[in-house]
């Protein structure tokens, strides 16, 4: 089991501040893997990575943005019981670093078979940012 | 206005007399009869702008058609059909037609010089080499050397290149002419000065080497006469050249506007001089722009009248000088500030018109198609067994022009069209339509869209004196910017000339291998 990647975070939740004024947390979620027949899932969808169209990317703030973002959440899963969100952006899976990485690399890294549990550390936008940015890009909806 | 020269399209050719500057002013016209030539070449014919339409003389001629009896071609509304005072009517237009001719006569005999010319250089090239050879045997016949086959070979060339000349000269000089231009036509007289040139300079070089010393090289002497015609054939390659090539290659793109209605056409020309290019304007004038049809042009005048019509000015002041810049000033300021409609009913006027011509139209098209079912070509088998009343085209089209008459003849009032269209002509092509199996659609073609001069087969919608009006000398060549004009006598045609910039193509080379490509994916992996 890979290791933590050290860092002096004291607590769990921490808020930076990104550029422009945008809040940002960055979480630690531990999840757990369950078995289903013959593989084991974690119950989200990711999408992103170098070899992959940037600016398809609904949850990026910056298009440019090549990393791994978490696009789905299945109901009940694993990931949603331990706190994942959609839009989230997964920066490290058990050590390992996720925002320079293909698409395959990274689906390979969440999906060792010998691993029960992935710690990821994610970054995620808080509401306010989220509703912003989506008023800019429709103006013209209430 | 700085050295404008008013050129008056004179039916006589390059006048030889070169260098003196026919000024005049009249602008005479002949009454040529045509001679040998067909009278395709529109320049020959008379001009008698009759702008009024002339007369389609049958009033009622159409043989007891049973419906559409207030069929009364025999009027002719020329007249401008509305409110304004400028409407002339009939008997001042053609009277106006009448004023501007001069004496005619006298300029006959001048046209025809440069052909006289041209035959007179033709005949002494023909006979020149055929005098350098038998000259000396007529007159030294005994001491001249005989010479064999190289003689023999000399004559054959020499006949040869004398038919090839002739039949070249006939091919580029023997041609119907096609306008008579203002000036001499500057390259045409530069060949015609070298041609005499040279056989002048032969003649003289024969008559101090040979004639005098009565020379006895006879081959010499043939030698002498084949390079001569080598040296017309020559001159004529030259003319070639000149006359025929170097306008081709597109130089200059011209700009034609019509001055009453303003339609443009463009059009890519080669180097040549200002009357040259007007010819050829005028030519593709006959069959590009669409007729000039001054009944269309009423409105505006009469719109425009309106306007300064309703004021009247007082003198106030006791300003007794330049009352009247300052009247019309008055009046100018007077007609801006008044809160006047005339665009509304600019608007709905039009949009009136619009509508009563798309609903003629619809009677006119509905007319027409029902009356061509009544038509039917007799078939083959048809024709042995005694038929009832067989007709030729012309009957037919008799027969069935008296449904549709009216609606055409109300369609054609209502577009202001009637009078480009005679009874007669409209039955023509009524039976010319029937005789070449047209639909209705393709006989009303000509009468919904107003087509090119040329469609018109009527002698007065053809002008065939037109006035150059110039500032440069008519000679000179077109260069960027120069602009002339083209006067008829109803309209004027403007134009300006533009050189076509230097392209410049460069070249990128693409291998045909280097056309590769990458998917912009974005691939959703659950996990």
């Amino acid at each position: 089991m890979s290791g933590w990647v050290c860092a002096a975070q004291p607590s769990l939740f921490m808020i930076h501040k990104g550029e422009g004024g945008t809040q940002h947390t960055v979480q630690r979620i531990e999840i757990h893997k369950l078995q289903d027949g013959d593989n084991l899932i974690l119950g989200f969808s990711i999408g992103g990575g170098i070899d992959q169209d940037s600016n398809q990317n609904p949850f990026s703030e910056d298009k440019t943005d090549k990393g791994i973002y978490v696009t789905r959440v299945s109901k009940g899963g694993p990931a949603e019981v331990a706190g994942l969100r959609m839009g989230d952006k997964i920066m490290q899976v058990n050590g390992w670093d996720m925002t320079m990485v293909t698409h395959d690399q990274a689906r390979k890294k969440l999906t060792k078979k010998n691993e029960d549990v992935v710690r990821l550390l994610v970054t995620r936008r808080s509401l306010e940012d989220v509703v912003r940015q989506s008023m800019m890009q429709h103006p013209h909806t209430n | 206005m700085d050295t404008e020269s008013i050129h008056s399209g004179y039916s006589h050719h390059s006048n030889r007399s070169r260098g003196s500057n026919k000024q005049s002013e009249r602008s005479g016209r002949d009454r040529h009869k045509s001679h040998s030539r067909d009278s395709s070449s529109r320049s020959d014919k008379n001009v008698t702008i009759s702008t009024s339409s002339a007369q389609p003389p049958q009033p009622d001629q159409s043989s007891a058609p049973t419906d559409a009896q207030d069929d009364n071609w025999g009027e002719t509304t020329t007249a401008v059909t509305g409110t304004s005072d400028h409407s002339l009517s009939q008997e001042d237009l053609a009277g106006f037609g009448k004023e501007t001719e001069g004496p005619v006569e006298k300029l006959n005999c001048v046209r025809f010089l440069p052909l006289v010319l041209t035959l007179v250089l033709g005949l002494l090239v023909l006979v020149t080499p055929l005098a350098f050879l038998v000259l000396p045997q007529l007159v030294w016949p005994e001491r001249l050397q005989a010479c064999g086959t190289a003689c023999e070979g000399l004559f054959l060339s020499l006949a040869f290149k004398l038919l090839i000349l002739l039949l070249a000269g006939w091919a580029l000089f023997v041609r119907p002419v096609r306008a008579s231009l203002p000036r001499i036509a500057v390259f045409r007289a530069l060949l015609g000065l070298l041609t005499l040139l040279l056989l002048l300079s032969y003649w003289l070089f024969f008559g101090v080497r040979i004639l005098d010393s009565q020379d006895e090289n006879y081959q010499g002497i043939v030698q002498f006469a084949v390079s001569l015609v080598d040296a017309l054939l020559f001159i004529h390659y030259l003319a070639v050249v000149l006359l025929e090539i170097r306008h081709l290659q597109p130089y200059f793109s011209v700009c034609v506007m019509r001055s009453t209605d303003g339609e443009t056409r463009h059009y890519n020309l080669g180097q040549l001089s200002i009357q040259r290019a007007a010819l050829v304007i005028l030519e593709h004038y006959y069959k590009d722009f669409t007729v000039h049809n001054p009944a269309l042009l009423t409105a505006a005048k009469t719109r425009a009248a309106k306007h300064l019509a309703g004021l009247k000015v007082y003198n106030v002041d006791d300003a007794g000088s330049d009352a009247a810049t300052a009247q019309s000033r008055a009046k100018i300021a007077a007609a801006a500030r008044q809160r006047d409609t005339s665009h509304n009913e600019l608007y709905y006027e039009e949009a009136e018109h619009d509508r009563r011509v798309r609903k003629r139209r619809a009677r006119l098209v509905v007319a027409v198609e029902e009356a061509f079912t009544h038509v039917r070509r007799l078939k083959e088998e048809e024709k042995k067994k005694p038929p009832g009343d067989e007709m030729d085209p012309r009957e037919a089209a008799q027969a069935i022009f008296p449904s549709m008459a009216r609606a055409l003849q109300k369609y054609l009032r209502t577009t202001r069209q009637q009078h480009c269209h005679s009874m007669d002509s409209i039955q023509a092509h009524l039976a010319f339509c029937i005789t070449n199996n047209m639909t209705p659609k393709a006989f009303l073609e000509s009468y919904l869209n107003a087509g090119p001069t040329l469609q018109y087969g009527r002698e007065g919608w053809q002008a065939r004196q037109w006035t150059l009006v110039s500032e440069a000398s008519v000679t000179s060549p077109l260069r960027h910017g120069t602009e002339f004009q083209l006067k008829s006598s109803d309209f004027c045609l403007v134009v300006t000339s533009k050189s076509i910039p230097h392209l410049k193509l460069s070249e990128e080379y693409v291998h045909p291998k280097s056309h590769k490509f990458v998917l912009q994916l974005q691939s959703e992996t659950s996990v």
